[in-house]
């Protein structure tokens, strides 16, 4: 069994923190940068950041990832904004704190006190360097910056780029990339999937990558790895991730030693456009930003199947209005989709199967005209009116919650380190700042937190303290052994040569995650759960159909590597998810609610993060990282 | 009530890019219209696979319209028959019944054939690398607000920003030129006040690299602007040559 390691957590007054420790942190000689080189795995937001900053700042970069362009990288699908301290009209404050708590109070005291006053306290330079780079946010009159209001905050410190911030953040930060690519410091290296990692003792010394092309392993060296490869929510098959999104790289390396923290902290976004059909292949997002001017409602009556347009004011609940006068519409994610999937479980869904709820612009509309309507939120109404085929601006649009963003991720410490020396992991794969429940536009400011500022300090520090003795026969070897790895996992996976094709398994497995570790949790569906999914996963392996091909592309041979890792995954998530006995943010099990149906939380026992250590064919070992609160004491969430 | 259709999709099909390739029909029916084309053709992978053969590679990602990895022509137009629509959102409530559907891969030089549906845009990629960014490092850039944008310029330039980089433009000009795509990031930078510095040198550059890269010059056809699924209009084209000329006049 492994220790976990030290968090390496700030010492003294959190205020200041980070400046303080970035600032004392060991630098290393900018001649001897060039000779270093580091892998980046993942060009979205936290990837393309990061590795733009190593190459201005003088190391060699190796950026890997499987689109045919890092702008194509999930992240670029992000709709509503980014968060930012913003200064408080006319209280002398800069809204620091305030994001910090929100940050800290969102995730329901599940993360790391200093890691979340450190987001609060970058997050205006992040905004200043997207500015530089050229990224369009919207303006107010005066020409300066816009903001807007998100779910689970009293302040409007939103930024935006209409319904498409992800994308033109992530063009920001592909655009330094290429610049970079431009001056031959990254290498860039598109159609690949990383499979495997390489290890030296005990260290991280590189990665094996699946040419997508050619089907070719290669082995690619590096005196430092990075995983970015965003998150995991596709474990649910039905998700508003793009469909490649996956949890490999991660997993290999949970395999490989690396601690998973808190992986049952998975997100439902309340406001998605419902599943309907057999075939159906994803979940679409409506932004949370509708949510500031969209009322959600549904008949008071039970299985009231008029045309929403026929219901009258005084048939419709606007029951997130109703439990919650202050917050309103404006309630953090979780609470929002639990109180929507208990009023359709009670019948009171519209929809398909009653497995809707309403999402209303009339009265926006009729107050603010729908050509204001249409200039805050007008590609997303598009995008709803050709995925569903009605008109938003008549008729109330449907939606449900959907698995959108997971909290959990590799263990890292504070400087974004694994507890595998090397492995450095950031954006959505890591576990830093969102504890059990991510606050919304809070994951776009982390992932360019840690790549643009963070991260780049992190890694001079640890490479500076390393001498790199290791001989090259040594990391020969390593290559050697990890390519082979690599080589009989796909062997054995085309050798299966059954009837099934591979998105049969992964949508049977997306079902069992959803009803058994979705919205709500409970100990026997836990259970359940655990043995669906082993007993899946043997058929998996025995009755898996993957094309045959070798030396050209296989892209069902891509998503088989993905789902055979989802299978272990699953297992972990809902092993943690049974082993959590309180309710925690997105995390609630039905054990623990109080009467008014409310989440609650065991401090005494549960304030910690759970890191899972890998055991080869036996139990996994949790470590636990105990959370203190020395600036802001845990108290209950309360919305009303 | 759930609405079903039939179609016969007929589909170039080709291994790579040194073999030949040819189309086929392949029959499809009970397909629900509330399926978009690209779930229309996983189905049809699904059954390919279970009968043993090789299913139809295509690319796709978000299946939002926002990533730009999905796109073929469909019927000989971009993305298909529905205006600013990538593939992956088009919906079959939105085809005859009873239709064929010819699909086919972006046909240009400069995209070649990987296999099937899918091509080669990296070509797209060294245009921007040739010069389709702000030289700004981490770190060493003023404050936002001493940025003063005004609303509209905002606007205008966020929509030249929105091209998803799908290649439709390309694919559909005649003579397979890329100056919509090149427009539309020299225009998104040249508008805003952070893209001022090598705002020129950042055109020319661009233009230089759409030649090396061998993408055809532009004769105002307008298919680009046709078959863009972000509707950015080819009047930037025109302003983009202003700012060639401008290069040409100040520093030669
Ligand atoms: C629809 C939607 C809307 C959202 N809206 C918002 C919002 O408004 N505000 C907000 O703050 N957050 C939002 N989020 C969350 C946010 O977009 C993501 O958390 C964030 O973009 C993740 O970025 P990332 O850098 O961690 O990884 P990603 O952007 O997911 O990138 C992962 C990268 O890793 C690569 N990769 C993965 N696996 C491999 C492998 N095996 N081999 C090689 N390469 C690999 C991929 O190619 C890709 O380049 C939204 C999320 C979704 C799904
Ligand atoms: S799949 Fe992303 S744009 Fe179509």
């Amino acid at each position: 069994m492994t220790h976990l390691p030290d968090p390496c957590l700030p010492v003294g007054a959190l205020s200041g923190s980070w400046e303080r420790v970035r600032d004392g942190l060991p630098s290393i000689r900018p001649e001897k940068k060039d000779g270093l080189k580091i892998v980046v795995v993942g060009a979205g937001l936290s990837g393309s950041s990061v590795s733009a900053t190593l190459a201005e700042q003088g190391y060699r970069v190796t950026l890997i990832t499987y689109h045919d362009s890092p702008r194509r990288a999930h992240s670029v699908a992000a709709q509503g904004g980014i968060n930012a301290a913003r200064p408080i009209r006319d209280s002398g404050l800069d809204g620091i704190d305030e994001l910090f708590k929100d940050t800290l109070r969102g995730g329901d005291f599940r993360a790391r006190e200093a890691s979340c006053r450190r987001l609060a306290e970058i997050s205006s330079s992040i905004i200043d360097q997207c500015v530089a780079q050229g990224v369009p946010f919207a303006r107010e009159y005066s020409g300066e910056l816009a903001t807007r209001r998100f779910g689970g905050a009293l302040l409007s410190r939103t930024f935006y780029a209409r319904g498409q911030t992800g994308q033109q953040l992530l063009y920001g930060a592909y655009q330094s990339l290429m610049r970079q690519v431009a001056n031959k410091r990254v290498e860039l290296l598109p159609h690949r999937d990383v499979i495997e990692l390489i290890k030296v003792n005990g260290v991280v010394r590189g990665v094996i990558s699946r040419n997508l092309l050619n089907g070719e392993l290669e082995a690619h060296k590096a005196n430092a790895v990075i995983l970015a490869t965003g998150g995991y929510s596709n474990v649910y098959f039905l998700s508003t991730n793009s469909i490649k999104s996956n949890a490999s790289v991660i997993w290999r390396a949970h395999r490989q030693g690396a601690f998973f923290a808190n992986p049952c902290f998975t997100q439902i976004h309340p406001t998605c456009i419902p599943s309907g059909d057999d075939f159906q292949s994803k979940l679409t997002l409506m932004s949370e930003s509708l949510r500031n001017d969209g009322r959600i409602w549904l008949p008071k009556k039970a299985h009231d199947e008029r045309n929403p347009s026929n219901i009258p004011e005084i048939d419709r609940d606007y029951f997130l209005e109703r439990l919650y006068p202050s917050y309103g519409n404006m309630v953090p994610r979780d609470v929002a989709s639990r109180r929507a999937k208990e009023l359709c479980d009670s019948g009171f869904g519209v929809g398909v199967g009653g497995r809707s709820i309403y999402l209303d612009l009339r009265d926006a509309i009729l107050m603010q005209g729908s050509d204001v309507i249409k200039s805050k939120y007008g590609n997303l109404l598009e995008m709803y009116e050709r995925i569903v085929g009605e008109d938003p601006y008549l008729m109330p649009m449907r939606i449900y919650p959907a698995p959108h963003y997971t909290m959990g991720g590799l263990w890292v410490d504070y400087n974004l380190m694994s507890n595998l020396p090397g492995l450095f992991v950031l954006g959505e794969a890591n576990c830093t700042v969102h504890g059990a429940n991510r606050l919304g536009a809070n994951a776009l400011l982390q992932c360019l937190g840690d790549g643009y500022f963070i991260a780049p300090y992190s890694i001079a520090a640890w490479l500076a303290t390393q001498t790199f003795t290791s001989n090259w026969k040594q990391i020969d070897n390593a290559c050697k052994d990890a390519l082979s790895t690599a080589r009989n996992r796909i062997d054995g996976l085309i050798k299966v040569n059954g009837e099934v094709p591979v998105d049969n398994f992964h949508r049977e497995l997306g079902d069992i995650m959803i009803k058994r570790c979705g919205i709500s949790r409970n100990k026997n569906d836990l259970r359940t759960g655990l043995n669906e999914v082993k007993t899946l996963q043997n058929k998996f392996h025995s009755q898996v159909r993957i094309p045959p091909l070798e030396n050209s592309p296989n892209p069902e041979l891509e998503k088989a590597m993905r789902v055979a890792d989802f299978l272990e995954l699953a297992q972990l998530i809902l092993v943690d998810a049974h082993s959590r006995e309180e309710s925690c943010g997105a995390h609630f099990r039905e054990e623990y609610q109080s009467a008014e149906g409310e989440a609650v939380r065991d401090d005494k026992h549960f304030a910690h993060i759970a890191a899972w250590e890998y055991v080869e064919g036996g139990k996994s070992i949790k470590h636990l990282e105990n959370l203190t609160f020395k600036e802001f004491p845990p108290s209950t969430r309360c919305y009303q | 009530m759930i609405k079903r259709i039939s179609l016969t999709l007929r589909i170039w099909r080709q291994e790579s890019h040194c073999s030949e390739g040819k189309f086929e029909d392949y029959f499809m029916k009970d397909l629900s219209t509330n399926l978009s084309l690209l779930e229309a053709l996983d189905k049809l992978n699904h059954q390919l696979i279970v009968k043993g053969q090789r299913p139809v590679n295509f690319d796709h990602d978000c299946r939002e319209g926002i990533c730009g990895s999905c796109g073929f022509l469909v019927n000989g137009q971009a993305h298909g028959p529905q205006n600013a629509t990538t593939c992956c959102q088009l919906y079959l409530r939105k085809l005859q019944d009873e239709s064929t559907l010819t699909l086919e891969p972006w046909r240009t030089k400069t995209f070649p054939i990987i296999q099937d549906l899918v091509v080669d845009r990296s070509s797209l990629d060294r245009l921007i690398v040739s010069g389709g960014f702000c030289s700004v490092d981490t770190g060493k850039v003023p404050d936002a607000n001493e940025f003063k944008v005004s609303q509209q310029q905002a606007f205008s330039a966020f929509q030249t920003a929105t091209c998803i980089g799908c290649g439709a433009c390309i694919a559909s000009c005649r003579n397979s030129s890329a100056s919509l795509f090149t427009a539309a990031k020299i225009a998104h930078l040249g508008q805003l006040p952070q893209g001022q510095l090598s705002r020129l040198k950042r055109a020319q550059a661009m233009n230089k690299q759409m030649f090396i890269e061998g993408f055809g010059s532009c004769s105002n056809n307008l298919d680009c602007e046709a078959s863009c699924p972000k509707e950015i209009s080819a009047n930037w084209i025109s302003w983009m040559n202003n700012e060639v000329r401008q290069y040409k006049k100040d520093f030669s």
